[in-house]
């Protein structure tokens, strides 16, 4: 015997009798019938249009749940308002409370708000202004707050934590170190090989090194780590965050007087500070390493002359300039990271909808910081 | 234990015939290498308010998880409705499963819709109805639970404990189920929303027609609504019946919970005040 074998569908049939019209209900009245039970609620009102007087008898009803409850009195609601009288029949003392419980009322719509695509259009792009201000204000505020509770754990060393920032420099550092190698090697391989390739027209192939040297040092390798870590680490952190936030374990934090920047943020913005420049470092050496290995085994110059090469092509303020910028990024990448984390609400979408705008943010704002340091250091002629 | 009956039930052996809606036998449910749940048996008879109770880590919310599927049996029989679940095809298993409705402990609201969205989820993905009759029901079951009209179109994050638990049984009744499971209705609720709570409960199972499984810590609620109790320790079922029966019971974690110092105040009142005590009404589908 299986479950669906029991539903019998809702039905009525309808005859004349002498006081007026006797409407015989019969089958399951429940929701399991779907459509099947709305639209015999509608054919019910639809037959009984033209009478004066109704019974509907529900003598044969196996079953009625609340939808079907509902459905009977919205039809007699509705038959009423015809000026056709109404009278129930065979009723069963279960069928009678769950009637009275799902008499028909109507349910007053909460007022909706001016509906003008216009107007709407613009409030959203109002809104969306200021909000971007808003975030900008918070930004710098939060910036603010990060270093006076730097300042004053550094006035305090013993209360820095130091166990939670080497844990995060575990998570954030050693933890990257395969991918970010692998991904330059990749990226360094292929500079190596469009370089050669290009180059050979102009029988310059020994310059793909200056190339691989330059490019890798100054752009490629602080770059692709710090988009890697934004999307690796940040969206951990803003998850991580926010996920304790929802838990109401940030207020704990506060209620017990501590600093949530001071006891979540800063070891992991630190830990970010600190694993940035160490990873590009190890980025870099990967990235030449792949243009190494591409340059000897595609464009024949062998390693001994590609070091020779590159030695005359970089100095040492070229891979200076690609490491100085990557604690900066780091505090970008941590800083948005923490900061949406912080700012999520109590729902899971709103959770998924931080974790998404802080790994976008930070993206975004690395490359315009590699930007803005690009302009600073032709103007500084470094 | 052998002292003591491990499956007593006064109430079905005076009345055979009563329906029977879940019955567990032998069950033995485990994690790695620790068995929680060994060997336990329960009915639970149709119309009934069953209280479960049993100290922290004695395995009713595993009884309860067991039973609604979401953690495998290591042995043993779960009879729903009649059927065996775990031998009943995909579809027939879904049917089966929207005969019953569940109030989680903290509400279990899916937090990215409103709460007429969470009242309407159910009847969204299972049966075809229009959104006009959806509203109208969505409506009528938040007032069935008391809660505002106003409650309809906000999300979980902004509703107090209280309301939330209310969102939640109106969703756990969103298809008219016959059996409800209810996780510590009360729990979290001021005495005196745990009242307003426990006789909703009652309400709504007299005027539905429900079978309530309820695992509570409160007492109140098992002085209040439920037909009987079942005690659950190390594992297993140590006493079932009418409340009357396990409060005269001498098994000492069941003096201790009913004479004991929570306890005993209320058991001392409930026997004053018993002539006054609320009934639920026998009641069929």
């Amino acid at each position: 015997m299986t479950v669906a074998a029991k539903q019998s569908p809702p039905k009525f049939s309808r005859q004349r009798s002498a006081e007026g019209v006797r409407l015989s209900l019969s089958g399951d009245w429940t929701l399991i019938a779907s459509h099947r039970l709305e639209e015999e609620a509608h054919r019910m009102v639809e037959e009984a249009r033209g009478d004066r007087l109704i019974v509907i008898d529900l003598a044969q009803v196996s079953q009625l749940d609340t939808a079907g409850a509902w459905l009977i009195n919205r039809a007699r609601h509705e038959l009423a308002r015809r000026d056709v009288a109404v009278a129930l029949e065979h009723v069963r003392p279960e069928y009678s409370t769950l009637l009275e419980e799902a008499h028909y009322r109507i349910f007053e719509a909460p007022a909706r708000p001016n509906f003008n695509l216009i107007f709407i259009l613009l409030s959203d792009l109002g809104q969306s202004i200021v909000d971007a201000l808003h975030e900008f204000y918070r930004g710098v505020s939060f910036l603010g707050e990060f270093v006076s509770s730097m300042i004053y754990v550094a006035s305090r060393p013993h209360r820095f934590r130091l166990t939670s920032l080497v844990a995060q420099i575990e998570l954030i550092g050693f933890r990257s170190v395969p991918i970010i190698v692998l991904i330059n090697v990749l990226v360094g391989a292929i500079v190596a090989q469009q370089g050669i390739f290009q180059l050979l027209r102009f029988g310059a192939s020994s310059y793909t090194v200056s190339l691989i040297g330059i490019l890798v040092l100054r752009e490629l390798g602080v770059l692709l780590t710090s988009i890697m870590i934004a999307g690796r680490s940040g969206s951990a952190i803003t998850a991580e965050l926010g996920s304790m936030k929802m838990r109401e374990e940030v207020d704990a934090l506060l209620v017990m007087g501590l600093s949530p920047i001071e006891v979540l943020i800063a070891p992991r913005v630190l830990g970010l500070i600190i694993s940035l420049p160490i990873l590009t470092f190890i980025a870099d050496m990967a990235a030449l390493f792949g243009g190494m290995i591409v340059s000897w085994w595609y464009g024949g110059i062998s390693p001994v002359a590609f070091a020779s090469l590159l030695k005359e092509a970089i100095a040492l303020h070229t891979f200076l300039v690609g490491i100085i910028k990557a604690p900066f990024m780091a505090l970008v990448i941590g800083l948005i990271a923490s900061m949406d984390g912080l700012a999520t609400k109590g729902s899971a979408e709103s959770l998924g909808r931080q974790v998404t705008s802080s790994v976008v943010k930070s993206i975004f704002m690395v490359i315009v910081m590699d930007g803005l340091f690009a302009i600073f250091f032709a103007s500084i002629d470094y | 234990m052998s002292s003591f009956s491990t499956y007593a039930d006064g109430a079905a052996e005076q009345r055979p015939n009563r329906d029977v809606i879940i019955s567990v036998r032998d069950l033995v449910v485990g994690f790695g290498d620790r068995t929680v749940v060994k060997g336990l048996d329960l009915d639970v008879f149709r119309g009934e308010v069953l209280g479960v109770v049993g100290g922290s880590g004695q395995g009713k919310s595993v009884l309860t998880r067991a039973i609604l599927g979401l953690v495998p049996a290591r042995a043993g029989a779960i009879r729903i409705f009649g059927q065996d679940r775990d031998a009943l095809a995909p579809t027939e298993r879904r049917i089966l499963e929207q005969r019953w409705g569940v109030l989680f402990q903290n509400g279990a609201l899916f937090s990215g819709l409103t709460v007429k969205q969470n009242i309407q989820m159910p009847m969204r993905e299972t049966r075809e109805i229009s959104y006009h009759l959806m509203d109208e029901l969505a409506m009528l079951k938040l007032e069935l639970v008391g809660l505002p009209p106003d409650a309809a179109d906000k999300f979980p994050s902004e509703l107090s404990g209280g309301m939330v638990k209310r969102a939640a049984l109106a969703r756990a009744l969103a298809l008219d189920p016959e059996l409800v499971f209810l996780d510590e209705p009360t729990s979290g609720l001021d005495p005196i929303g745990a009242a307003e709570f426990d006789e909703l409960i009652g309400t709504l199972q007299q005027t539905l027609g429900l079978t309530v499984f309820m695992v509570t810590h409160d007492l109140d609620s098992l002085y209040s609504i439920c037909d009987r109790v079942a005690a659950l320790a190390e594992g297993r079922v140590i006493a079932a019946g009418p409340l009357e029966t396990l409060l005269e019971s001498d098994h000492p974690w069941l003096k201790a919970y009913f004479h004991g110092v929570r306890g005993g105040r209320l058991s001392a009142a409930h026997i004053e005040h018993k002539d006054e005590e609320w009934k639920p009404a026998p009641t069929t589908r």
